[in-house]
């Protein structure tokens, strides 16, 4: 007999969908079907138990090859690279649960690292538009409950986000939105005619890079005040229309993506699009929420954000003085300036997302990946130490889109002997508590000089 | 007083590095207030950091002179290649900083008093929440010239910014005070949030020039690529900037952001172009 779990969550993208039905075999070891999940989260328990698993850490040799070693061995490793490494970087974390995240923490702190998060390459430019602005936001279930004009602006959520229009925004019905979606107007800001797009009542191709003058154009029109005749390739008549619209809602969220964090201007895109929020709640109510990527990259943010105070792209070479300014801490930046001599890559893969130049920089020094699969990162590492995947053989809390935390399940156990991201964590800690007690062992403190180094 | 200061000498102290790190020098202690009152060889155990790692200043640089009496006292001269070593000046208050070359990120940041020459190059974020004193730029510089640092609304407060070529994005953000003249271009975002002090670009502003902004002033020398549509033209005015008088064409904006009313009149940021 095969086993049916419910209220499964979903370790795929940020919506967290969490009525997912997984039915596994008599044994526990397979996973059979699938149920509500979109396709790409539908691969993610599948490829579970589909295929060949990595069991045991792969240490590179020096031919080229890889070589299995045990868990001690890769940890001992691990730790002697970030002990050694003046400037070690430990990056990702998209893709783990909140107890990997703050294991990883103590580790950066012991060993003085910099730790930086996904959100360094996505939306992490929403942050520092959000220290400078303020967050006017909700939680998704407010958006299905009340809202009746929703605008994707610089998002894709038909392809990034499969079921986040059916789950929260465009089709629910909710208790003050009993009519689903023919309550709703859709509006769909985009350079490109998405897949998004075909659902909107009013689609605005603004021009690629020049969403800050239609926002300004907004703002200025919100305001009762006169534009040009045409801005960002959007005609005044359609900007005055649309303000309309936002100003006559009952309530109205705006999601937005990489279309404003990624494009030229990028926090100052988010932020602008802040100030219109706020502007527009001198009439209405108001939100806007970040369509955060993977399903856990809010995690660390959150995590973080009560360990040291910041988000991400965290500077903690001085141990007990947290730094943050991307620009510099931020991990491509890091690694196009040559500044980190050690790399740590943990549930993500930057081997794909990263610049060729960042990726061709961190090679120089020990490169080592910690995650379930083979991916690009894990194939040019010195070491490749796998893990159980998170919200299918490992439990946890993750963080939604609209930051609620979700207690994912497990609904098998993972390949044997196969070890958790926190296990990982909790024991390169270990190892480096050891390391610089060995070290303290070995050179008694001698009165120093202020300012010059034991031993120097 | 005045007499005074012309009468007294300033003991120069120059670094020359000798021994450049490998990944980056963070070098915060070269200030004419920490050098003040300290021989060379005291300046050499000052610490300098590599990362986690924590160094005497003189394992990097050779020194020789002595430090002044006080921080107005003393001349810091840095030669050999600077390009990787940050914050140099950083929350000086008086004295003088000569950098022969390049230099990294955050010179002169938050600096309250005193003058820095650079040059060459300097990389971002030089003259972030800067108060006071003068930072004089030889060549171009990265972003965040004279902008407040992350989370921090209340940017440049005073003091004069000067680069001669061309600047990265995101000048001036928040500013709130002081003189930031840039001699050639200037890529997107230039006082963004600005709440007061003036910004003067010689040359170019590719767009976003005065974005949500509440008070001050900027004057373009040449062309904004793609101006902003919440300014609005109001009229010509004769000005004088930076020492020339010419003709300017006046705009006020942004007329998206909020505005203060004083003495029953709103208060908009002025943008200047010259015809």
């Amino acid at each position: 007999m095969s086993k049916k779990v419910e209220n499964v969550g979903c370790p795929y993208c940020g919506v967290c969908c969490d009525d997912l039905v997984v039915t596994v075999s008599d044994d526990g070891k397979k996973i059979l079907e699938v149920e509500n999940a979109c396709a790409i989260g539908n691969q993610i328990f599948h490829h579970a138990t589909g295929g060949e698993r990595v069991r045991l850490p792969r240490l590179r040799q020096p031919d080229g090859t890889y070589k299995d070693i045990s868990y001690d061995e890769a940890i001992d490793y691990a730790a002697n690279v970030l002990y050694k490494a003046k400037k070690p970087l430990i990056y990702g974390f998209g893709s783990t649960n909140c107890e990997g995240m703050a294991a990883a923490a103590k580790v950066a702190e012991k060993a003085g690292a910099v730790l930086d998060n996904c959100a360094s390459i996505c939306h992490g430019s929403s942050f520092l538009a959000m220290f400078d602005n303020g967050y006017p936001s909700c939680t998704l279930g407010e958006t299905k409950n009340r809202a009746d004009v929703i605008v994707y602006w610089g998002a894709n959520p038909a392809h990034a986000h499969p079921r986040h229009m059916s789950r929260y925004s465009i089709f629910p019905r909710g208790f003050f939105t009993g009519k689903g979606h023919k309550s709703r107007k859709i509006i769909v800001v985009d350079p490109r005619h998405t897949d998004t797009a075909q659902v909107a009542d009013i689609y605005l191709q603004v021009q690629q890079g020049h969403d800050y003058e239609l926002f300004d154009a907004f703002r200025a029109v919100v305001r009762g005040h006169e534009i040009p005749d045409v801005v960002a390739g959007i005609r005044r008549e359609q900007i005055v229309e649309v303000a309309d619209i936002l100003k006559k809602a009952r309530f109205g969220t705006i999601f937005y993506g990489m279309g404003l964090c990624h494009s030229d201007g990028r926090n100052h895109n988010v932020d602008i699009a802040i100030s219109l929020t706020r502007d527009l709640n001198d009439f209405t109510k108001w939100t806007i929420m970040a369509m955060r990527g993977h399903y856990n990259i809010t995690g660390p943010g959150a995590v973080w954000s009560w360990q040291y105070g910041y988000p991400y792209c965290l500077d903690l070479t001085k141990r007990d003085i947290a730094h943050m300014n991307p620009g510099e801490t931020s991990s491509i930046d890091l690694a196009m300036r040559d500044e980190v001599d050690a790399f740590i890559n943990i549930g993500t893969d930057a081997g794909a997302h990263f610049p060729i130049d960042a990726v061709k920089h961190l090679r120089k020094h020990p490169w080592i990946t910690i995650d379930p699969n083979i991916c690009m990162a894990s194939e040019i590492s010195d070491l490749h130490i796998p893990v159980g995947i998170v919200g299918v053989e490992v439990p946890g809390i993750v963080y939604r889109m609209d930051n609620v935390p979700i207690q994912y399940r497990k609904v098998i156990d993972p390949p044997e002997g196969v070890i958790s991201d926190e296990e990982v964590f909790e024991r390169i800690h270990k190892r480096l508590c050891e390391l610089e007690a060995e070290e303290v062992a070995k050179e008694p403190v001698k009165a120093a000089p202020e300012g010059v180094r034991v031993g120097e | 007083m005045q007499h005074n200061e012309v009468i007294r000498s300033m003991k120069t102290v120059t670094l020359t590095l000798t021994n450049p790190s490998e990944l980056l020098l963070e070098g915060q202690s070269i200030t004419p207030d920490n050098f003040a009152g300290k021989k060379a060889a005291e300046i050499a155990t000052l610490d300098v950091w590599e990362g986690k790692q924590k160094g005497p200043l003189g394992k990097y640089f050779t020194v020789a002179g002595d430090g002044g009496a006080t921080a107005a006292d003393t001349r810091i001269i840095l030669r050999g290649d600077c390009t990787r070593v940050k914050r140099i000046g950083q929350q000086m208050t008086a004295g003088e900083i000569i950098i022969e070359g390049n230099a990294d990120m955050y010179i002169g940041g938050w600096m309250k008093g005193g003058k820095i020459h650079v040059k060459g190059n300097v990389d971002s974020f030089c003259g972030i929440g800067m108060e006071g004193g003068e930072l004089i730029v030889d060549g171009n510089a990265k972003h965040h010239v004279g902008a407040s640092p992350r989370g921090e609304w209340r940017g440049m407060k005073g003091g004069l910014i000067r680069v001669a070529g061309s600047v990265g994005n995101d000048t001036a953000t928040f500013i709130n005070g002081g003189t930031i003249i840039i001699g050639g271009d200037a890529d997107i975002h230039v006082s963004t949030h600005g709440e007061g002090g003036t910004v003067v670009i010689k040359g170019d502003a590719r767009g976003r020039v005065g974005g949500q902004m509440v008070k001050g002033d900027i004057y373009v020398y040449g062309t904004i690529e793609n101006p902003l549509p919440g300014f609005k033209m109001v009229g010509e005015v004769e000005q004088e900037v930076d020492g020339e008088t010419a003709l300017f064409a006046h705009y006020i904006g942004d007329l998206g952001e909020r505005h203060p009313i004083s003495r029953g009149k709103t208060v908009y940021a002025n943008l200047y172009t010259r015809i």
